[in-house]
């Protein structure tokens, strides 16, 4: 079903035509591959609507195992949605030109992880129908409520994140959709039809590109960017204190908040990798999305890759060190216990994979990031388990050994949730541009200013000669560009 | 106000489990069945633990009641998001049944793992079912929430009604929960551990005395007088 394109005074650039691309034509893979996904979620629908008729007991939870598979995705999902912050607002404020055409996909990303990893949570509680106590009744106190109050907080302001820097692109969607009806003027088109420009002219707001608006606009996405890193920082801090806090066998570690914000950072650049290598491939986007975006953040997965490894490794040596008995016990069960294999699995996927792929520059390509990220993801949603489980299997009074053998009902969720992300994601960028197009255009006018400039610098003497002064032929129009010197002597 | 405590005699405890069964009857806690047990469903708010240590025949096994702690410092209130659970005006621990969201997050916390939850929905077999305990306070709890050992607090309550309908000035001796009351060895003691007169306090500060976990500092209000 093709959108009607006001074809009389478009001129599209390339990138235009690319981005806007997969917005007007849609080809059969894509049903397909919603097929495949639509038919994950609907299982999930059916798992949950089975486990909020019959009660949490359809899951493998059990007393001291309360939590498992769902907050484990829950913190996954969350850590995820730091790929939007660590491109858009850090690399923003630092200037990094090359974040301009993979912004959009990762501001993508922070908003639908964030919805998915809230809905883990709704789904572990055993009466949902009462979630609103939480504000009703909350008490700051809790743990739970810095979650409740730091997650919202964060996602509104991922929300406006991704939306304001979209209005631009919105308002030229909106000009090049605009219906048939509205140029030849008078026909009774049907409206309905074009839901689509409707959709856009409301979504951007009477933007014209103007210099006030442009500036305006600027000014907001720049607070919104310096707010964000503290928000976004905030958010993985507490999500790991609701272990931090508590008086369980190596979760009562100091270390606990700066180790999960920098697994956060860590899976998100990775998912930010699988998303844009996909959404490239598949919008037919690698023109944009080039060498440079995978050289550059390749190389800060690969220090995000370190880093975790050196936080992994202070945890672990600290207490295999110390002699505590209730967190030797949690430790042995991850070194040589029922955990190792998960254990010793996640250090080769976190570590081993990716600083092997990612070192060499060869290895910083599509293909390369893809292998580390798509690592790097199992290899932290593995992470998050062996953090809840096996301290829960081993309570501090220590008269058991408890097993928590994950249902069919969690894995379902587990694969469903993956799947309405990923299809959620795909839905998005059928609506809305997958490169941001000002950002980029803007980008490649700062580039061409640079290099004119550099070119101009470069050349001896006074570089600007006016035609007339420099006494060049009669009838050279003004603008053209002035002789180099030594051609007038 | 008494500062409700227990002492359990470790020396004369062997084991009966009288008082899993009995606290059981007074609170209305459900049966989960063999197959929901050995996946950690039970309800058991009392429940006897067994530690053991080494191989036959060299053995060692300890068997202790273990009851919620009612800590005075205790780490499951302070996570709540909703207030549901709280130390009351009594000291005691209780859980609103209405207010609770069932998020676990207390009973992830309690180091005693004395919290329980229901996965379904409660039920009972008929026998069972014909003898459930009317009082309102333990009515079957809904499915979804968390609940545990209060003390029977809903004794404490009859108690200090039937002590004003009396006309006389309350007694920490009027009240004892269903565990210690059916007691086979008399192991268990109950009172007011503030009151230097009371038999309990004579016995928490007994040599005998011990706390479990005590170096985490929850300050729980059960002690245990050492075996042997």
């Amino acid at each position: 079903m093709d959108t009607v394109i006001s074809s009389a005074s478009a001129h599209e650039t390339e990138l235009e035509r690319a981005v806007m691309n997969p917005l007007r034509h849609t080809t059969r893979w894509f049903w397909m591959a919603i097929g495949v996904l639509a038919a994950l979620v609907v299982l999930l629908l059916v798992v949950l609507i089975r486990q909020w008729v019959l009660g949490l007991g359809v899951t493998g939870l059990g007393r001291p195992v309360y939590w498992g598979i769902y907050i484990t995705n829950f913190v996954f999902f969350i850590g995820i949605s730091h790929a939007g912050t660590l491109i858009t607002a850090i690399l923003r404020v630092t200037n990094a030109e090359w974040r301009r055409p993979i912004t959009r996909v990762a501001e993508a990303i922070t908003f639908f992880a964030l919805i998915l990893g809230a809905a883990q949570i709704l789904l572990d509680l055993g009466r949902l129908d009462r979630v609103l106590n939480v504000v009703i009744f909350g008490r700051f106190q809790s743990p739970l409520l810095w979650d409740v109050t730091c997650i919202t907080i964060y996602l509104l302001s991922s929300t406006l994140y991704l939306y304001l820097p979209m209005i631009p692109d919105l308002a030229r969607l909106r000009d090049r959709m605009a219906p048939a009806a509205a140029q030849v003027g008078g026909a009774t088109r049907s409206r309905l039809r074009n839901w689509r420009y409707h959709l856009y002219r409301i979504m951007s707001v009477g933007w014209h590109g103007s210099a006030e608006q442009h500036r305006r606009l600027e000014r907001a996405i720049s607070i919104m960017a310096v707010l964000i890193i503290p928000i976004a920082v905030s958010v993985h801090t507490v999500v790991s204190w609701i272990f931090g806090m508590m008086m369980q066998p190596m979760w009562h570690s100091t270390i606990l908040g700066p180790y999960f914000v920098v697994g956060a950072i860590f899976s998100g650049i990775a998912m930010l990798f699988l998303f844009m290598t996909l959404i490239r491939k598949a919008w037919g986007l690698e023109r944009w999305i080039g060498a440079k975006q995978y050289d550059y953040l390749g190389l800060l997965l690969l220090v995000m890759s370190v880093f975790w490894a050196y936080f992994t490794l202070s945890e672990y040596l600290t207490t295999g060190y110390g002699t505590l008995v209730h967190e030797r016990h949690v430790l042995q069960a991850k070194l040589s216990g029922e955990y190792a294999p998960w254990f010793y699995a996640m250090l080769f996927l976190n570590f081993v994979v990716p600083f092997a792929v990612l070192i060499r520059r060869k290895g910083r390509t599509p293909a390369g990031t893809v292998i580390a990220s798509a690592a790097i993801a199992v290899g932290m949603w593995i992470e998050r388990f062996t953090i809840i489980a096996p301290t829960l299997t081993r309570p501090s009074l220590g008269y058991e050994k408890a097993v928590y053998t994950p249902s069919f009902t969690e894995i379902a969720i587990t694969f469903g949730s993956l799947a309405l992300f990923a299809m959620l994601f795909l839905l998005f960028f059928k609506l809305f541009p997958a490169i941001s197009i000002w950002e980029v255009e803007e980008g490649e006018h700062i580039a061409a200013v640079k290099r004119k400039a550099e070119e101009l610098m470069a050349q001896p003497g006074p570089a600007i000669v006016a035609t007339s002064v420099a006494g060049g032929p009669a009838g050279v129009p003004a603008g053209v560009p002035a002789q180099p010197l030594r051609n007038m002597e | 106000m008494p500062r409700w405590g227990m002492v359990i005699d470790l020396d004369k405890c062997f084991a009966c489990q009288s008082c899993t069964a009995a606290c059981r009857m007074e609170n209305n806690t459900p049966p989960a069945g063999p197959d929901q047990t050995g996946d950690g469903r039970a309800i058991l708010w009392n429940e006897v633990l067994a530690f053991v240590e080494g191989d036959y025949p060299k053995t060692q096994v300890l068997l202790v009641p273990r009851p919620c702690q009612q800590c005075d410092n205790p780490p499951c209130t302070y996570v709540c998001p909703v207030k549901a659970t709280y130390k009351n005006e009594d000291g005691i621990v209780v859980v609103d049944y209405d207010r609770c969201i069932g998020c676990r997050m207390c009973a992830v916390a309690c180091p005693y793992q004395v919290r329980y939850f229901n996965w379904h929905v409660p039920e009972w077999p008929p026998a069972l079912r014909a003898h459930l305990n009317p009082d309102p306070e333990v009515a079957p709890r809904p499915k979804g929430v968390v609940e545990k050992c209060t003390f029977c607090i809903q004794r404490l309550r009859h108690a200090q009604e039937k002590a004003a309908a009396e006309g006389r000035p309350f007694d920490a001796t009027d009240y004892q929960p269903a565990c210690v009351q059916t007691c086979t060895g008399h192991a268990r003691y109950f009172g007011d551990l503030d009151d230097p007169n009371s038999l309990v306090y004579d016995l928490s500060h007994s040599p005998r005395a011990f706390r479990l976990l005590e170096e985490m500092g929850t300050e729980p209000k059960v002690y245990y007088l050492k075996q042997g």
